[in-house]
């Protein structure tokens, strides 16, 4: 970790000079917690007497079908068995989804996928009520299932209407090109494997009303979703949660479907319900990182200068819609990854299929869409005979061509280019090319690849109303604080960055912030904990509500003391008034008694976005967030094995509120994106039955994958042009496409066996993926006419 | 005979009356202990959310071995200290090793960071490691992380965990290792009736008298198998009988001939034997499972359960290896390879059981080579394994002994490879190719999803490729990624 100088003496250019948290390396909030097991997740949190346990049941078998008979029978008299709760037993609307209205919480007639939910056990123990589950007898009269991107072109199956971004003329743009070139990439998906698993526990209270402890990134929709299934007001439920065991968008509004079964048992056995999902339901039931198959074309001047690009985007979204519009218009966004399009027409399908409803992943669709466009590159640069990287330079947004094909100006493209340069030189890239080619030529089996790639991610909701947030914030009587927002804590620091924020404002030590659980009767109608977003808008929203208390004690004190507001300092727990110095505790007294209000609801909306989808116009995003990596691979030509012996990345995250944090999520970020694109496979049988399923057949990557020399640095940023919080940048996902460097070396490798030829590498770059593009560049007829080949 | 099971925690003993056969250390924690710092991540001893240390005296001393709480049977742990996170801090501190996990910034979301803290715990404590971090990856392989991209937490390990042990199970270590001694008896235990129960004999006559009578019983060694049919099948076990107490059972023992395993011999202890008869043996069983598993898993349980996932069998059928077993009245040997008989079925009859393994070793004029390829590179189980044992005179193959795993229902010998590479010279790569097409008549295999019958193909032929090239001479640096050394053994 490299901290620039200015970080280091913290406080940048118009910031205050008494700053001891903000900008500071300090550990997570709940580090000590974590690492002493007292860190309270919802299935740590005491079960009040008489608790029961939710299974989901399922059909296990059937993928796609209608229901002829559900014989719960055996169910209902299993030992320990409370209540089993079909679709006719749900008071309110049977739909758990974020949007359309597409995702029933129990399935009425029909199997959608492999592994809807038909009913749900309550039981006396979770051992009692999973094994009840396993007694339903299902019948299903069997359809033939859609299950691939491509069954579902044949059978032109949407979930949401087709979108594209067309600028210029693409047609002509291929015309005037002196070269066009064209190919597929496969793109797999992604389980989350958030190590917590979904879970819900339901509280029923007085008057029908219901609390509900969920491990949700969306504590507002889990309110909202329980109480239209319960057919209850808003303000009768209240959702809660201090901390999820992981997320990455995998708790978005996939953890709406437990809680509305919690809260559905609850409500119908009038005792608190529980529900924690095994791990191989969790990772049948819910959705995942959307795979891709994608058709591109790109036409370049003869000199990788591009010229035109036409991308086709098939997504497979599953059986409903759930965030599908979402993260396909952000693959849309960022298919241009940092390059510019002169002409180009990017087109998006929303494929529906038979399979689990896709979902929100850290990226949220950027990953796919930024692998084509590297794709792309590297097709030019290997045909062309030339370096990836002189192309990846020469087609760089810069201050001509600084428009992306949605018409939103890259203002910091200088930043852009800084940054990458800067990657070019500490990582010795050009050095080691040599070296890369030099083992190339003296090993006949193991082969090494060498890639820098870019990242540019566009920070803010594409749907404009969610950039808001809400805190509220109370200055007690002993100088003490309680913070609270609308951002929920999955692991990111949120919650730690946030009370930095607030311990500034009042120029008091962070031990006096006492963080509280996110919780829908504290901070109302709140976005979910998103699109990188958490703290540009939770810290914003916490800080105006810290300011505004502190301007009232200001007024207050002005008054009193008959001086200046500017004689009055908040610093290290006191409170100076010209010469006089009082504790906080002592002034939080005296307005006090003097009625002044010590509490505030602070809010927060992200000015300057004015993106309109119908006419694909206007600012998306506030800013964006850059970054950049190189790897270095050997890959094994025999067998398809594959390590990543080197990485070298440098981030923009802004002026850092957190460094330590900052670094955690670039890395953590980094190795995520690495998984998804080389060792993470997801493997639906001829059927349409996904066959991995838990951590023995799906696999994350392990402490041994990441690289032996992994680098990783902070760059010096003059800090966000856009006022953010202290000028900070977001940091939540952009580092996932660091990793494409890591995809991007491996095509690198796989090419040097027949140079001129594209390898046909598709992702994840598995062993099985890596032998297929190697027997295919092999079989492939060595090419000619390479410049500088 | 004994009709509860004990064990030592947080300094006291904890002597049960009422264990459930089925009944694992995770739900005794969380359940009814009301422990719940211990983490439940997967259920099936794959992600280390939910890892323990278990001390257990082994040769007179003191050790702490992590392993995975959800598939370990409560009474599995008769007689050993459990340390489970809620232990660590003493006296208000923090460990060291949670010290350093807190200020490295070693947690994010914090769910895995306990089985983390325990792995690390029993680094802490082990002898004789060498500060690495090759050495640290190995030993947190079976713990999962999605948050963290792992390196603070290796720079944690790297931190705490390499000094002398200096914390409170250190100084109270002649303490602990004073009470093990007490709980150490040599009576049977038995909790239960005869239709349901938990029993762990002492003796091999006491464990052939009580399998006689209960045929229908299950034994278990290290539960890493058993564990998932409880857990994940949901199988109810009326009756189990726990070998891991049976005087002798788990010897490991040398000789020039090879090693003999006893059926409790854990990977744990049987990998510096095996790593002494060829470094390939050695890499092969330190990519079984994880550390977690290595510490409870047994070749004797794995090959006697017959686990489609076993990942040894291919090796231990080149090598010759032969399996004794025993029942009631009777004992026999037999090769190994003639004990799967079909997917899922063994040549094991009832009321018998496997006692041990001996593995001969090769001779000076055979080169053994193994290869195991797996999407990820450890804990992760083979897509296909190939093993191969070439006996070689004046730079010819005398006799080829090969293997795979992954390539059928069961670990097959390849009989028309090796029948085509007799004569074979290693000086001349042309003389291998009747062998590599005689793989296409050897195997069907499928496709499933670690790999298409496809790849599963061409790589065996790859595997019997870089067999030979290595065993013309080639180097291995130049032949394979990671590469455990093998020069200097040869």
């Amino acid at each position: 970790m490299t901290l620039s100088d200015t970080q280091k003496e913290g406080g940048h250019i118009g910031e205050p000079a008494n700053m001891r948290h903000v900008h500071k390396p300090l550990n997570h909030d709940s580090a000590e917690k974590h690492v002493s097991g007292t860190a309270t997740y919802i299935d740590d949190i005491p079960e009040p007497d008489g608790t029961l346990h939710v299974v989901p049941g399922w059909a296990r078998n059937a993928v796609r079908g209608r229901m002829s008979s559900i014989d719960l029978g055996a169910v209902r008299t299993a030992p320990g068995v409370v209540a089993v709760l079909t679709a006719k037993d749900i008071p309110g609307i049977n739909d758990c989804a974020p949007a359309m209205g597409d995702d029933p919480v129990l399935a009425k007639d029909e199997i959608l996928f492999y592994g809807q939910v038909v009913f749900a056990v309550v039981g006396t123990t979770r051992d009692a009520a999973r094994r009840a589950a396993r007694l339903a007898k299902i019948e299903v009269e069997p359809s033939t299932p859609i299950i691939s991107a491509e069954d579902a072109v044949a059978a032109d199956t949407t979930v949401l209407p087709d979108y594209q971004f067309r600028r210029g003329s693409p047609e002509t743009g291929m015309t005037a090109a002196d070269t066009v070139l064209s190919g597929v990439l496969q793109v797999g998906g992604q389980e989350h494997f958030y190590l917590e698993g979904q879970v819900a526990m339901a509280i029923p209270e007085e008057d029908g009303g219901m609390l509900v402890h969920s491990s949700t990134q969306h504590p507002t929709e889990i309110q909202h979703t329980v109480a239209k299934v319960l057919g209850i007001p808003d303000a009768l439920v209240v959702a809660e949660v201090r901390r999820m065991g992981g997320g990455f968008g995998g708790k978005e509004s996939q953890a709406n479907q437990w809680a509305c079964l919690a809260a559905l048992a609850a409500a119908s056995t009038g005792r608190t319900c529980k529900i924690r999902l095994d791990r191989d339901d969790d990772m049948i039931m819910t959705g995942k990182r959307h795979d891709f198959r994608v058709e591109w074309q790109i036409g370049h001047d003869g000199t990788g200068r591009i010229r035109a690009v036409d991308i086709n985007f098939l997504a497979r979204c599953g059986y409903s819609a759930d965030l599908s519009l979402g993260v396909n218009d952000r693959t849309m966004f960022h298919a241009d990854s940092s390059y510019f399009y002169p002409d180009a027409v990017i087109r998006s399908r929303r494929l529906k299929t038979d399979t689990c409803s896709n979902t929100a992943f850290r990226g949220f669709g950027g990953p796919q869409g930024m692998l084509s466009a590297e794709r792309m590159i590297d097709a030019i640069a290997i045909t062309l005979g030339k370096d990836p990287l002189e192309i990846r330079k020469l087609n760089f947004y810069d201050a001509d061509r600084n428009l992306t094909p949605y018409g939103m100006p890259v203002e910091e493209h200088e930043v852009m280019k800084d940054l990458f340069g800067q990657l070019e030189e500490s990582s010795s890239y050009w050095e080691r090319r040599e070296e890369v080619k030099a083992f190339n030529a003296q090993n006949a089996v193991l082969k090494k690849g060498l890639a820098l790639t870019p990242v540019k991610f566009g920070i803010s909701f594409t749907l404009k109303h969610l950039n808001q947030a809400g805190a509220l914030v109370h200055l007690y009587t002993d100088g003490s604080v309680q913070l609270n927002h609308g951002g929920t804590e999955m692991g990111q620091g949120l919650y730690q960055k946030v009370a930095q924020v607030v311990a500034d404002e009042f120029g008091i030590t962070i031990d006096k912030v006492r963080i509280t659980a996110t919780n829908t009767s504290k901070v109302p109608n709140t976005g979910p904990t998103a699109a990188s977003s958490g703290t540009d808008l939770n810290a914003m929203a916490a800080k105006i509500a810290a300011a505004t208390i502190k301007q009232r004690l200001i007024n207050f004190l002005s008054d009193l003391h008959s001086c200046t507001p500017e004689a009055i300092a908040f610093q290290d727990n006191k409170v100076f008034v010209g010469e006089l110095q009082f504790s906080l505790a002592e002034v939080a007294k005296l307005a006090h008694q003097a009625r002044i209000h010590m509490s505030d609801a602070g809010f927060y909306a992200t000015p300057s976005i004015t993106w309109d989808r119908d006419s694909a116009s206007g600012r998306p995003f506030f800013y964006f967030a850059y970054g950049a990596s190189c790897a270095e691979v050997t890959i094994d030509t025999m067998t398809g094995e594959m390590t990543v012996d080197r990485v070298d990345l440098l981030h923009d995250v802004g002026h850092s509120l957190n460094p330590a944090i900052d670094i955690g999520q670039i890395e953590g970020g980094f190795v995520q994106g690495m998984g998804w694109l080389t060792t993470e496979e997801l493997v639906w049988d001829d059927a349409g039955r996904l066959r991995t399923h838990a951590p023995s057949t799906y696999k994350i990557p392990a402490a041994a994958d990441i690289p032996e020399d992994f680098r990783v640095a902070l760059y010096a940023s003059k800090g966000n042009p856009q006022e953010t919080v202290y000028r900070s940048k977001a940091v939540g996902e952009p580092p996932v496409m660091l990793a494409n460097s890591v995809f991007g070396a491996i095509t690198d490798a796989v090419a040097s066996l027949n140079p001129g030829v594209v390898p046909n590498l598709d992702a994840p770059a598995t062993p099985e993926a890596i032998m297929k593009a190697v027997r295919a560049i092999r079989q492939a007829a060595p090419t000619q006419g390479m410049a500088g080949a | 005979m004994r009709d509860t099971i004990r064990f030592l925690k947080g300094g006291q003993i904890v002597e049960l009356e009422e264990v459930g056969p089925n009944e694992t250390v995770l739900d005794y924690l969380r359940l009814r202990a009301r422990q719940t710092g211990t983490k439940e991540g997967c259920g099936e001893g794959d992600c280390g959310a939910c890892t323990i240390a278990l001390g257990r005296l082994i040769d007179g001393k003191l050790v702490y071995q992590p392993v995975n709480s959800c598939i370990q049977l409560m009474a599995m742990i008769d007689g050993a200290e459990l340390v489970t996170v809620e232990d660590l801090v003493a006296n208000g501190r923090l460990h060291p090793v949670q010290k350093a996990m807190a200020e490295l910034n070693g947690s994010q979301c914090g769910f895995c960071t306990p089985g983390f803290v325990m792995s690390l715990f029993t680094l802490y404590h082990a002898e004789g490691q060498t500060k690495s971090r090759k050495a640290v990856t190995e030993w947190i392989a079976g713990n999962l992380c999605r948050c963290t991209g792992y390196r603070p937490i290796v720079d944690a390990a790297l931190d705490s965990c390499f000094e002398s042990a200096d914390d409170a199970f250190a100084w109270r270590a002649n303490e602990t290792v004073e009470k093990l001694r007490q709980l150490s008896d040599s009576r049977d235990i038995y909790i239960g009736d005869k239709d349901r129960f938990v029993a762990s004999p002492v003796t091999l006559d006491g464990l052939a008298a009580l399998y006689g009578q209960h045929p229908d019983a299950t034994l278990v060694a290290g539960a890493t198998d058993v564990g998932l049919w409880i857990t994940k099948s949901l199988r109810d076990l009326p009756k189990i009988i726990w070998l891991g107490r049976i005087q002798g059972l788990d010897r490991v023992e040398e000789s020039t001939a090879g090693v003999l395993m006893g059926a409790t011999a854990t990977y744990q202890t049987s990998e510096l034997a095996m790593s002494r008869l060829s470094p390939d043996m050695g890499a092969l069983w330190r990519r079984i499972g994880s550390k977690q598993v290595r510490a409870s898993g047994t070749v004797g349980g794995n090959v006697a359960n017959g686990s489609p996932i076993g990942d040894t069998p291919p090796a231990l059928i080149v090598l010759g290896t032969t399996l004794e077993l025993q029942a009631k009245d009777s004992s026999r040997t037999l090769p190994l390879e003639k004990f799967f008989v079909d997917y899922g079925k063994q040549d094991r009859q009832p009321g018998e059981f496997v006692t041990g393994l001996f593995v001969p070793r090769p001779a000076p004029n055979q080169i053994f080579r193994c290869y195991k390829i797996s999407k990820r590179f450890d804990q992760d189980i083979s897509s296909v394994l190939g093993a191969f044992l070439f006996t070689v005179m004046n730079n010819k193959i005398t006799e080829a002994r090969i293997a795979f795993g992954g390539m059928a229902a069961t670990p097959k010998r390849a009989p028309g490879a090796e029948t085509a590479l007799i004569g074979a010279s290693l000086e001349d790569p042309s003389t291998w190719g009747a062998g590599m097409k005689a793989l296409v008549s050897d195997y069907k295999p499928l496709t499933d999803m670690r790999a298409s019958a496809e790849y599963r193909m061409e790589t065996a032929r790859a595997l019997l490729a870089k067999a030979l090239m290595e065993a013309s001479g080639n180097s291995s640096a130049q032949i394979r990624l990671r590469a455990p050394i093998l020069e200097a053994a040869e």
